[in-house]
């Protein structure tokens, strides 16, 4: 198949215009061996009804279970009709980046009031039209801290005449594993050093009593200790990789206590709809996933990565940003604007790299949460809240399970199993349910991880399928 | 127009979610542990967020977007020969083999599900990465591919990164600089500059290529990368491809295809023929899958066999399980006798000192890439095979020539050569003060959407032109005569093209105004 318009008679008008007999000589600057003498090794179909009952197959292959209790990054939320055929729309997905803004008022707008929803959804005063994942966003924001910081750790350094300045960056260890694998990634290649900060285990009583409650959080007296002349910035999730929440306001003061920045990942954005905003706590960057809101979770991409930051970091933050302006005709209208920044102007001394995004996700996330709305988006949170915490409580009060943490959590939760994480598992999915996900091998060296499932339970759970899962598990 | 906050009224909203089921008690949060946490708790010990959400009906909300889309144009609504982008027809199918519910609903993590049958739940998807991947390399004449990186910039550093990787094993500390053409996309040196590479900027000579004397000059002991576009930016092949990879390699340093243009070559030659180490290729751009506006993308980083051990994690593996039976073959529509395959995942460990001597450079990305985009890809090359591939890239090279021909005769075409899938004009014949930008703006005018204007930079005024395959010949035609018209109108009534657009939503916006005080968001009056 191919989808070319133009018949034979119209090929041959065009060589005649340009004036070679062939078109193959239009590859004349290719010569010698470069020119490949046959077709490449690559299968394909005649017609259109072949090539789709192919890919169905293929999709079919996959085991997709509706009673499913996966979180941990990726979520199953109800995504309103209103989503889809906002994204068929083809004057929006056929679109490129909007360079013209006259013929792309429509992208352009979307995007503003995509800015706007992100800035108040997470308290800060600019948002970007998106970064790739919340794992590439929180590795974005990493780099903010860097460059904002950099310059006068450095000149305060050497002022003491000391003389090797390396960036650090604090991160809890409760984030994403995913997602620190990928900070890794970027720290290692611009040159900076990380350093893990570790929970509040439930295992060994903590000697503060204050700790004593707050399990399953970062420690905040390992992240006061691990704060050095060279810490830029700390990057923390919240609700974080077990469900529970980290109190944003007493990390926020720490880190600025040490005169560093605090990035708040939010992997689950719809917990925004219920808790208070990163950004009314004291964080100076919010990276987050934005796929809860109008994105499938489809194998993990495309997702949405949200960027948003305080007015002091606008000419720090990478990706596109949209503003307000005027035409010449005297009306309201909309332009990329502080492109100073990026690449396609500054070349190397751009913030970021970054040039294509995930627009079509950012008009996902904002259709569903215009379709919510206010009322909406808080009865959101708390149908997750609410459910997930009655799953919580039902599984603890097992025999055989228990849970692991004290602090509070939003949709995800940990417990732990007696007997083997994998047997359950197992068991759960002979009553067709896919359980959860075992933590420990994200955390081998965490003894009280073993043989725990981390459990997400959102709107799209029926209270039955929550009762069965529960007398399954009661049954073990 | 109208924001959607200022057509909300409070209570409007459809209804979307249902009540908590009866048996499950609702906390009160008040009285819970949360109360700190929440916006309604009423605590004021923090600045509370005032969550500020507007409430429209349905039916007012697709009204609303659809007037957006309205106000867009893509390709599906006018011809879009932005240069580089490359603007081309996306099969709808594409759009429903990613929604299929096989894809759309399966989670990551279910690759951990069954203990006893690892990624059991997971191995269509495997397949489809693992023969995209396949495929990719076969296209490209690369021999190995992480399908993980987003974007073409994304591809670009994790080509970097690896390059990083590599010299670092090879304890080659001191290869610090990448060297880049001057014509080359701005995300090169960007991403260059996210693995703290220095940069070397290669001037062009006079025919818009590689000046090899000026490259050699440059190279040397701490040359850690050469990236080069080919068909670069001018839309010119860089004939003398083989000894500027070989000069390079001479140098001990690594040669880095930037893939954008990959839509001239497909079928015709291949990079890892001509002496490159790596590449990056844009899915949304040779492979079809829509560039959404601003993405998703997917930006497949490919690499020769020496460097295949520092791609990202996980690796898909496939495995023969040890059985034969009869298979359909969907493509020979024949029944065979095949050996059985799984496919399987290859993880680095997550324990962080054990990474730390791995020689792969680790994830770029949670998950594994963009996988609906590559769902796209897949149906897009399983569509065309061989022949259609190719047949594609005859097209895309036809259509270029045919309106740099015709164009040239009324513009400045700075290199007179064939080209390959774009051409560059510069603005040197334009008349009357008249600019590239007026240019761009009137063809808005012309129900067209404008090319790729000032950029490259090697080019004074550059109009970077690239129609496609997928442009029947009347619309190559109409294209043409707009420019020439456009031409013309510049002779004959200079201000009407200066002032242009003139049918369109808005006029010309300013820009520098948005910049000065920048308004990116909105506020309740």
């Amino acid at each position: 198949m191919d989808y070319i318009p133009n018949t034979d008679e119209d090929r041959k008008e065009m060589l005649k215009k340009i004036g070679i007999p062939n078109h193959l000589s239009l590859f004349n600057d290719i010569q010698g061996r470069l020119f490949l003498k046959k077709p490449l090794n690559v299968q394909g179909f005649v017609s259109e009804l072949e090539l789709r009952n192919h890919v169905t197959e293929l999709s079919k292959k996959n085991k997709i279970i509706s009673t499913n209790f996966l979180g941990a990054g990726a979520y199953y939320h109800y995504i309103p009709s209103t989503v889809d055929h906002t994204l068929r729309r083809n004057e929006f997905y056929t679109a490129y980046t909007p360079y013209q803004p006259e013929v792309s008022q429509g992208m352009l707008q979307a995007i503003y009031e995509f800015q706007t929803v992100v800035a108040n959804l997470t308290g800060m005063d600019v948002a970007n039209a998106s970064m790739y994942d919340g794992s590439t966003a929180l590795a974005e924001a990493m780099l903010m801290c860097v460059a904002a910081k950099s310059e006068e750790k450095q000149a305060e350094r050497q002022a003491n005449s000391i003389a090797s300045f390396t960036p650090e960056i604090l991160v809890s260890s409760t984030v994403h594993p995913e997602y620190r694998e990928v900070l890794r990634t970027y720290a290692t290649a611009k040159g900076i050093t990380l350093k893990e900060i570790d929970f509040i285990s439930s295992e060994n009583d903590p000697s503060n009593p204050e700790l004593k409650n707050h399990s399953g959080t970062t420690n905040l007296e390992l992240l006061k200790k691990a704060f050095t002349q060279d810490t830029v910035g700390v990057l923390i999730q919240t609700p974080n990789f077990f469900g529970c929440i980290e109190d944003i306001k007493q990390i926020a003061e720490l880190t600025h206590q040490n005169n560093a920045l605090l990035a708040v990942s939010v992997v689950e954005i719809t917990s925004l709809g219920l808790l208070k905003s990163p950004g009314s706590l004291g964080a100076d960057i919010v990276a987050g996933e934005g796929q809860g809101f109008g994105i499938p979770v489809s194998f993990g991409g495309p997702y949405l990565g949200i960027l948003a930051c305080k007015e002091a970091f606008i000419r720090r933050i990478p990706g596109r940003i949209v503003g307000l302006t005027t035409d010449n005709r005297g009306q309201r209208g909309f332009v990329l604007t502080l492109q100073a920044r990026e690449q396609h102007i500054r070349r190397e001394k751009a913030t970021s790299n970054i040039c294509t995004n995930q627009a079509l996700c950012m008009l996902a996330a904002l259709v569903h949460i215009i379709t919510l709305g206010k009322s909406g988006i808080q009865q959101l949170g708390e149908l997750n809240l609410n459910k997930a915490n009655y799953a919580y409580q039902k599984l603890k009060e097992l025999d055989n399970f228990s849970g692991v943490f004290n602090s509070p959590v939003y949709n995800e939760f940990v417990i732990k199993c007696r007997g083997n994480a994998g047997d359950v598992l197992a068991e759960l999915l002979k009553n067709n349910i896919i359980g959860g996900l075992e933590l420990g091998r994200f955390y081998p060296n965490k003894t009280e991880l073993e043989n725990s499932l981390i459990i997400c339970v959102t709107e799209m759970m029926p209270k039955s399928e929550i009762d069965r899962l529960v007398k399954i598990m009661e049954e073990m | 127009m109208q924001l959607i906050f200022e057509i909300s009224k409070p209570g409007s909203a459809t209804r979307m979610l249902p009540d908590l089921e009866e048996g499950i008690i609702k906390i009160d949060l008040a009285k819970s542990a949360l109360k700190e946490f929440v916006q309604s708790s009423g605590n004021s010990s923090g600045t509370l967020s005032t969550l500020d959400l507007p409430e429209v009906p349905e039916n007012e909300i697709i009204r609303h977007y659809v007037a957006l889309s309205r106000r867009n144009i893509g390709i599906d609504t006018a011809f879009y020969p932005l240069g580089s982008c490359t603007m081309k027809y996306n099969p709808k199918i594409n759009e429903d083999t990613a929604r299929l519910e096989g894809f759309a609903m399966l989670h990551p993590m279910q690759i951990f599900t069954d203990q006893h049958t690892p990624q059991d739940h997971v191995q269509g998807v495997l397949q489809l990465i693992y023969e995209l991947e396949k495929d990719l390399c076969e296209i490209t004449g690369m021999d190995a591919a992480t399908l993980q990186p987003a974007a073409g910039a994304h591809g670009e550093m994790t080509g970097l990164m690896i390059a990083k990787k590599y010299f670092h094993d090879r304890k080659e500390f001191q290869r610090k600089k990448v060297l880049i053409p001057d014509s080359a996309h701005g995300t090169n040196p960007a991403s260059a500059a996210i693995c703290n590479f220095e940069i070397v900027t290669i001037k062009s000579n006079n025919q818009g290529l590689v000046d090899i004397e000026n490259l050699r000059k440059n190279l040397n002991e701490q040359s850690a990368v050469f990236m080069i576009t080919n068909p670069n930016t001018l839309g010119l092949f860089e004939k003398n491809i083989v000894e500027i990879c070989n000069v390079v390699h001479e140098a001990g340093a690594l040669v880095y295809c930037d893939g954008a243009n990959m839509n001239a070559m497909v079928g015709i030659t291949k990079p890892g023929e001509m002496g490159f180490d790596m590449m990056h290729l844009n899915l949304h751009k040779t492979f079809s899958t829509p560039h959404g506006g601003g993405g998703p993308g997917a930006g497949p980083c490919l690499v020769k066999e020496h460097l295949k051990n520092c791609l990202p994690m996980p690796r898909i593996l496939k495995e023969e399980t040890g059985e034969i039976g009869v298979e359909y073959d969907n493509y020979t529509r024949k029944e065979i006798m095949s050996k059985r395959y799984r496919y399987i995942l290859v993880y680095t460990p997550y324990d962080s000192n054990l990474a730390a001597h791995s020689s792969s450079i680790g994830r770029v990305k949670a998950f594994f890439g963009n996988f609906g985009i590559l769902v796209r890809a897949y149906t897009y090359i399983k569509a065309h095979g061989a022949s259609g591939l190719r047949k594609n890239t005859e097209y895309a090279v036809l259509h270029a020539n045919y309106l740099r021909v015709i164009l040239q005769e009324h513009y400045d075409l700075p290199h007179k050569v064939v080209c390959k899938h774009e051409f560059v004009l510069s603005d040197k014949d334009i008349p009357n003060g008249v600019t590239t930008l007026d240019i761009a703006k009137r063809l808005l005018d012309y129900g067209q959407h404008a090319p790729t204007i000032y950029f490259p930079m090697i080019v004074h005024g550059s109009i970077m032109i690239e129609p496609t395959e997928t442009e029947s010949l009347d619309r190559l035609n109409e294209f043409a005569a707009a420019m020439i018209k456009i031409k013309e109108e510049a002779v004959s009534d200079p201000e009407l093209v200066k002032k242009a657009p003139h049918t369109t939503v808005v006029g010309r916006l300013d820009a520098v105004a948005a910049a000065r005080k920048p308004n990116v968001k909105w506020k309740r009056e």
